[in-house]
């Protein structure tokens, strides 16, 4: 498990430049930063290297560890060839940008966010090439976009920075994702997702009818990574980034992910065509649109840019002829791009630093100011055109051989080769472009400082990139060729015969060459009417703002497309609600419907044995359908609507004692006096004012809704009462006595049988109590003054027969309540009909004589009422537990007294005492804080002593007196 | 029987009570109370996850009351799971609420406790009348949270909220009328033999009444199109209460499927085989349109309402995969998107509360880079975008996975990644616009404590990836067990009383 350490220390060391920062000095932040990010970065590389004489002795380090296994992740790690050369760039050019970033960037304050980012980058970036299970290579792959995104937007205070730190973010995190897609298709189809059974399957995968998706998808994600066209534009765009960022990113290592990618599944993708053509084709389109565009960039990091991008086009293509030695070359020229890109960016950091800008335009004559810079960049350059003696020069040779020796395009052999001279002559013309602009080309112009040469310790990173440079291009045979072999064999399994001499004799190859660079300093001296051509035939359109334009539009299009949250209307949600209960209601109906025999409809409507038909039921059922009409009808007067409304209720109550229930109706009774005398003080607040009319469609729309949701529930009740059905009912008749001592089955139900539901009822009834006390606390509502027609209100608050009649009523009414409670396990009755006939005796007490008048004589606190009710019922419910027996289990006792005669107890009514204190509490409650609203009490005490002065504002009095005649002054 | 089973009924009940009684003790009081509680509560729950683990099924019957006639609570392996899910959601957003948004108002704790109560009598009980009552605890203690400490947006997107879902109590209602006409029961066990056995006409019925409550429970869920109430909802709310709320849709998420795979698990075909197609369609498309409501959005709540709708889809396509794969991957997404959305409310006010108050994006403030909040929402869009290395990649891949063998693979694998990558534009949008644009707003007092709860509740993202193993095999096998309703239904009719009790002659077993 060694091996994860490599992975491990830099995701773990990100922490350390913060640590470092907060143990030092501010002025030494920097340094302490630095110094942290590069011990990380040495620590992984040292273990690394403690593993290279394994790999070097022919072996591959392995380290596995289950993870998820449910999705074939496991913590897999290989340590081979190709992961060798891979590591070695990522933390030997590492630790290089490192130290250029120190001085980079030395005046900023964020050191240590910028070591932690590139730490963390850095990590991901070895976890791809180490990664040894396709999901664990994914999560890195990803990774990799998520730290790069901050990185790019690591000063974001420009737009162009953010954008394109988000480009960058959404295109490779998406290409990601096609990889994903890909990797799971590919680990199904190769039976495992550990890498070494993938490449081992490659027979399996090629012959799979998945296999053309699989490698889309998977190609899509290399190719967004390894900016190939027409994904490239967000690398340009990313050049926003700090210098170090690109120097490390943008040329050695993220955008060589996708080239990893290319080499890694090699042995399973190659040799097909339409690998060749995919791959083969969209690498060389954009070798030459890379290399085009990057001649006419006047940013020295525009040009890097696009100049990386041709080059990730070559390796691509490259790797897509699938010929073993076309592999080789590609490791091989990812390798030497990564070094000199690099320096040459770093280069350019340093005349951005040094200069102030980057734009050539206004660049010339360097070489005066800083010659060692100059130098440098020069033989930079030169590699990248791929001049003798340098690195870039041998894998362009073996890029320009291997266009020469393939042979699958038949007669269109000889484009190959030409496109490959083509490319060649523009990678000349944009390197001459960018040492001649900036280091010749004319006397220094106006900048706003005086270059000069950089910190020495700056400059190190590109020297030594530079030798490397100059090392792997003179004696590539003693340096780079062990490094190579390890990674071909690592790569294809076995090593082609190929030869990095520098000088094969007189080819066509070398010839290539020399017409390149030829042609390529021709074309730099034509520059002029080559701008001037490239202007007039290219629109100045870009894969970036096409990018941003769609971004953008698809937000507005979201925007235009979607109800604003706050504007969502209650009654469009409710229209939905009832459209989707009405389609999903009748879809199970359907076959039935589909077959309609009318006949047997009308049979079955036919059979239903109807009870018959009587007056008073006839009559009811009249008034209920008066009473329902008029609701509707009367909708805009509130208070008819309600009063109507409470007609249905005791129609209702009606027909339950007519179905001989008596305690539904006792329930529904007491139910609907309360809630009427609630509504009622509530509609005394609302404006009176008519609301807006509604359009015609939407009263269509409603209308139609509601006539068929209406016939649905009729049809269903219908069906419902007619259906016979044996159910559990029998059981609650049959036990109610023998088993839970109870004559009043309906009273078993509530307190025994389901006692739970009514625990949960009473809940309900006790938080609406505390939400409405909540919600009401402290606010005070405008009090009218005169009703819809102007009228002031009655002054009369308490009228006095109201009073004195209803303060008899009380004792009565509360004798009820308790004979309500305690009858209740044997005849109609219960704690809830008691709770609500006790709540309506209290209540007329306050209409009749004021809130305050009540509140002196009762001192009751409502909410302690509920609390105390909802512990009686919990206590009499667990107490069962002492017992052994299951929550809500009940007791009785019965016992024949000679004093007191037959007495029974049971421990449901000590349960069903607290459903009823909760009731009256919740009723008592919300009708104290209603009453509370118009500010009742100080009004109230003042309406004692001058009532005349005052028309009364009182709520509690004034609901029931909304139908008195109004007072006239 | 497991008297433990009826805690997490007593347990919130019995504080709530207490609370109200308490109502004028000092804050601190019923803080303390309230916290206790809480912490019971997720102690009491992992004992019964634990527990799930050794013992099948487990009945417990209230009242000792024998199976189909009173209510029975059950224990299994979902059951357990949604509870602990619930205690540890509440605690973090309890905890949170006493940094200060409890002050806000009254009964703060009473009706959060009541909330607990609703959501875990929900979660335990195998009658279908008693969910009923569950939910309607659930709906009313939500709308006082939701009210708490008031304000002019808060209480219209209440009055919505609660208008709608009487209504959708209303339909619930009528739903369990019409099943109790065609079954005579309503015990869920009882009903799924009661429903087999049943005639052809009476199944017809069955199957209405059976839409009847789906279209409840999707309305519970944010199931497009019922989902319009909950970005305004869910946007209005205090932090605290948002972050509980992130279990609610749950709630009805877990209706849907014990009402299909048990309920209506051994009729022929199971449900949920003849209604997996559509709810495939409506899991896509609420996928879909919350990610085009992410994308529209100009506010950060607003935005994490929309998640709440893509994680509802989400979950959804893994239920209608009907395989114990999809299911599992479902479950394994309900904890991660539970959990993570949470965490983004509170960090949302967190984020807020740096930039002067504003949670619109396009305008407002840049935070001072204090508490690193820039790091945390970064982590938490990661997570919530299905993005590596956090939980929702590993939800996604298991539900990728669990689709593979569908027909309807490609559908739900273009659908899945293509709003990862929307809703990667819209995070990092946000993102940019929250934390890297604009002049940078005045420092705020450090407040540590409010800051760290929510950046600890987004820090079990990365735990739920680092035992991912192990926790998907645990919503493996829930899934397994959920889908085996033969077995719930064993375990209910074997139940027994501790006395014996009468038995009806009647009486079908």
């Amino acid at each position: 498990m060694f091996l994860a350490w490599i992975v491990a220390i830099p995701f773990l060391g990100a922490l350390l430049p913060y640590g470092a920062v907060r143990l030092v000095p501010k002025q030494a932040c920097g340094a302490a930063a630095s110094l942290a990010a590069a011990l990380v970065s040495t620590s992984a590389l040292i273990i690394a290297l403690s593993h290279t004489p394994d790999v070097f002795a022919g072996g591959e380090v392995h380290a596995s560890m289950p993870w998820i296994p449910r999705i074939g992740l496991t913590l897999a790690l290989r340590f081979d060839g190709l992961a060798m050369v891979f590591v070695l760039l990522i933390l030997g050019i590492g630790l290089l940008v490192i130290l250029y970033a120190h001085f980079y960037l030395a005046k900023s304050d964020q050191v240590a966010r910028f070591f932690a980012i590139l730490l963390l980058f850095q990590g991901a970036m070895l976890g791809i090439v180490l990664s040894d299970n396709l999901l664990l290579l994914l999560l890195f792959w990803e990774l990799t976009s998520l730290t790069s995104f901050l990185l790019v937007g690591f000063d974001p205070r420009s737009i162009e920075a953010r954008r394109g730190a988000r480009m960058a973010l959404v295109i490779t995190g998406g290409g990601g994702l096609a990889l994903l897609a890909g990797f799971l298709l590919l680990g199904s189809v190769a039976g495992s997702f550990e890498l070494s059974e993938v490449l081992a399957a490659g027979e399996r995968v090629h012959q799979h009818p998945l296999y053309l998706p699989i490698l889309l998808l998977i190609l899509l994600g290399a190719f967004t990574k390894s900016a190939q066209f027409p994904f490239h534009f967000w690398l340009p765009s990313a050049m926003t980034a700090p210098t170090p960022v690109s120097a490390y990113l943008h040329s050695a290592t993220m955008v060589k992910a996708g080239i990893f990618l290319l080499a890694r599944f090699f042995p399973v993708f190659a040799e097909t065509d339409i690998w060749f053509y995919l791959v083969g084709g969209v690498g060389l389109t954009t070798f030459l649109f890379g290399a085009y565009i990057a001649i006419f960039k006047h940013d020295i990091k525009g040009l890097l840019a696009y100049s990386t991008i041709s080059h990730l086009g070559l390796i691509t293509f490259l790797f897509g002829l699938g010929t073993p030695l076309g592999a080789v070359a590609g490791l091989f020229h990812a390798m030497n791009h990564a070094v000199f890109k690099a320096s040459l960016f770093m280069a350019a950091g340093i005349i951005d630093h040094e200069a102030g800008t980057r734009d050539m335009r206004r660049l010339s004559g360097l070489w005066h100011f800083m010659p060692i810079t100059g130098t440098l960049a020069m033989v930079a350059a030169a590699a990248m055109a791929g001049v003798p003696l340098l690195n870039g020069f041998l894998s362009k040779e073996m890029f320009f051989a291997e266009t020469v020796h393939h042979e699958w395009l038949g007669h269109l052999d000889w484009l190959l080769p030409f496109i490959a001279t083509l490319g060649g002559i523009f990678a000349v013309a944009y390197s001459v472009r960018f040492i001649h602009d900036v280091f010749f080309g004319g006397p220094l112009q106006e900048l706003d400082r005086t270059p000069h040469e950089p910190p020495r310790w700056m400059r190190i990173p590109v020297e030594i990139l530079v030798a490397l440079c100059l090392l792997v291009g003179i004696f590539p045979e003693q340096t780079v060729r062990p490094l190579l072999d390890l990674g071909v064999q690592s790569m294809l399994g076995f090593e082609p015969r190929y030869d990095l001499a520098i000088w094969h004799g007189f080819s066509f190859p070398l010839l290539m060459s020399l017409v390149a660079l030829v042609g390529g300093l021709l074309l730099y001296r034509l520059r002029r009417w080559l701008f001037r051509a490239h202007d007039w035939v290219f629109p100045p359109t870009s894969g970036a703002s096409v990018f941003q334009r769609l971004s953008t539009g698809l937000q507005l299009l979201a925007r235009a497309r979607m109800p604003h949250p706050t504007q969502a209307s209650l009654q469009n949600s409710i229209a939905w609600l009832l459209l989707t209960t009405l389609v999903l209601a009748i879809w199970p109906l359907l076959p039935a419907l589909w077959s309609l025999d009318v006949a047997g409809l009308s049979d079955w409507l036919m059979g239903l044995e109807l009870s018959p038909l009587d007056v008073p039921s006839l009559g009811a059922g009249l008034i209920l359908v008066v009473a329902a009409a008029g609701v509707v009808g009367l909708r805009r007067q509130r208070l008819q609507a309600t009063i109507l409304a409470g007609v249905i209720g005791l129609v209702l109550s009606l027909a339950f004692v007519h179905f001989s229930a008596p305690d539904l109706a006792l329930t529904q009774l007491t139910v609907e006096v309360v809630t009427t005398i609630l509504l009622l003080l509530v509609l005394y607040f609302l404006p009176q004012s008519d609301v807006a009319r509604l359009s015609r469609w939407r009263r269509t729309r409603d209308l139609v809704l509601a006539v068929v949701a209406g016939t649905g529930v009729a049809a269903l009740a219908l069906v419902i009462m007619t259906t016979q059905t044996p159910s559990i009912a029998e059981y609650f008749l049959h036990a109610a006595k023998p088993a839970a001592g109870a004559s009043n089955v309906v009273n078993a139900i509530l307190v025994d049988f389901r006692g739970f539901d009514t625990l949960g009822e009473i809940t309900v009834l006790a938080i609406a109590a505390a939400g409405i006390f909540a919600m009401l606390r402290g606010i005070r509502l405008h009090t009218p003054q005169r009703d819809l027609f102007g009228r002031p209100w009655s002054p009369d608050v308490h009228p006095t027969i109201l009073a004195m009649l209803s303060r008899p009523l009380l004792p009565m009414a509360l004798l009820v309540a308790v004979f309500m409670l305690l009858r209740g396990h044997h005849e109609p009755g219960g704690g809830f009909i008691a709770g609500l006939i006790a709540g309506i005796a209290l209540v007329l007490q306050q209409l009749a004589s004021g809130q305050q008048w009540s509140a002196e004589r009762l001192r009751l606190n409502y909410t302690r009422l509920i609390g105390a009710g909802l512990l009686m019922a919990l206590g009499t419910a667990s107490a069962a537990l002492l017992w052994q027996r299951p929550f809500l289990t009940s007791a009785f006792w019965h016992s024949e007294s000679t004093w007191l005669g037959e007495l029974e107890l049971t421990s449901a009514m000590v349960f069903d005492t607290g459903v009823f204190l909760v009731v009256l509490g919740t009723v008592m409650l919300i009708l104290d804080n209603l009453g509370r609203l118009s500010g009742h009490r100080q009004h109230g005490r003042r309406a004692g002593h001058q009532v005349a002065a005052h028309p009364a504002p009182v709520p509690a009095a004034s609901a029931p007196a909304l139908g008195s005649a109004p007072w006239k002054s | 029987m497991n008297q433990l089973i009826i805690a997490p009924v007593a347990l919130p009940l019995a504080t709530g009570a207490l609370l109200l009684i308490l109502w004028r003790a000092p804050l601190r009081l019923q803080r303390a109370l309230s916290l206790l509680a809480t912490l019971g509560l997720l102690g009491i729950s992992a004992a019964l996850l634990w527990s799930t683990q050794q013992q099948a099924i487990q009945v417990y019957l209230i009242g000792d009351w024998p199976a189909p006639y009173g209510i029975a609570l059950v224990l299994d392996r979902l059951a357990a799971l949604m509870l602990a899910l619930t205690a540890l959601l509440a605690l973090f957003a309890l905890a949170y609420a006493m940094t200060g948004g409890d002050r806000a108002g009254r009964h703060f704790h009473a009706l959060f406790q009541f909330q607990l109560l609703g959501l875990n009598i929900a979660f335990l009980t195998g009658d279908l009348f008693n969910l009923f009552v569950a939910f309607e605890i659930l709906l009313i203690a939500s709308y006082g949270l939701l009210l708490h400490s008031g304000g002019a947006a808060r209480t219209r997107a209440a009055l919505h909220y609660v208008a709608l879902n009487l209504v959708g109590s209303l339909l619930f209602l009528i739903g369990l009328g019409t099943l109790y006409a065609a079954t005579g029961s309503l015990n869920m066990a009882d009903l799924a033999s009661r429903i087999a056995a049943l005639p052809a006409t009476d199944a017809t019925l069955a199957r209405v009444a059976a839409m009847l409550l789906l279209t409840v429970f999707g309305l519970k869920a944010a199931v497009i199109p019922l989902h319009l109430w909950l970005p305004g909802t869910y946007a209005a709310a205090s932090a605290a209460v948002a972050a509980l709320f992130a279990i609610m849709t749950k709630v009805g998420l877990y209706a849907i499927i014990r009402l299909s795979t048990l309920v209506f698990g051994l009729s022929d075909p199971p449900m949920l085989d003849w209604l997996a197609p559509w709810l495939l369609m409506a899991g896509l498309a609420t996928l879909a349109m919350g990610t085009f409501g992410a994308m529209a959005t100009d506010d950060l709540r607003e935005l994490i309402a929309h998640l709440v709708v893509v994680s509802v889809g989400t979950m959804l396509t893994g239920i209608a995969l009907a395989s114990p794969a999809g299911l599992g991957a479902s479950l394994y997404y309900l904890l991660h998107s539970t959990l993570v959305t949470g965490g983004l409310f509170l960090l949302a006010e967190r984020i807020a509360a740096a930039r002067d108050g504003s949670t619109r994006l396009s305008e407002g403030k840049r935070p001072a880079p204090q508490h690193q909040l820039g790091w945390v929402f970064f982590c938490a869009a990661i997570a919530v975008a299905g993005m590596p290395p956090l939980s929702g990649l590993v939800g996604k891949v298991l539900l990728l996975m669990a689709a593979q063998a569908h027909p309807a693979f490609l559908a739900v694998w273009i659908l899945v990644l293509l709003s990862s990558l929307l809703l990667l534009m819209s995070l990092s949008r946000a993102g940019i616009l929250l934390f890297w644009r604009g002049s940078m707003a005045t420092q705020i007092a450090p407040r540590p404590l409010p800051w760290l709860l929510a950046t600890a509740l987004l820090s079990l993202s990365p735990l739920l990836v680092v035992f991912g193993g192990a926790l998907s095999d645990w919503t493996q096998a829930t899934a397994a067990q959920t889908l085996d309703a033969q077995a719930y239904v064993t375990a209910v009719q074997h139940s027994a009383p501790v006395v014996p009790r009468p038995h009806h002659s009647g009486d079908h077993h």
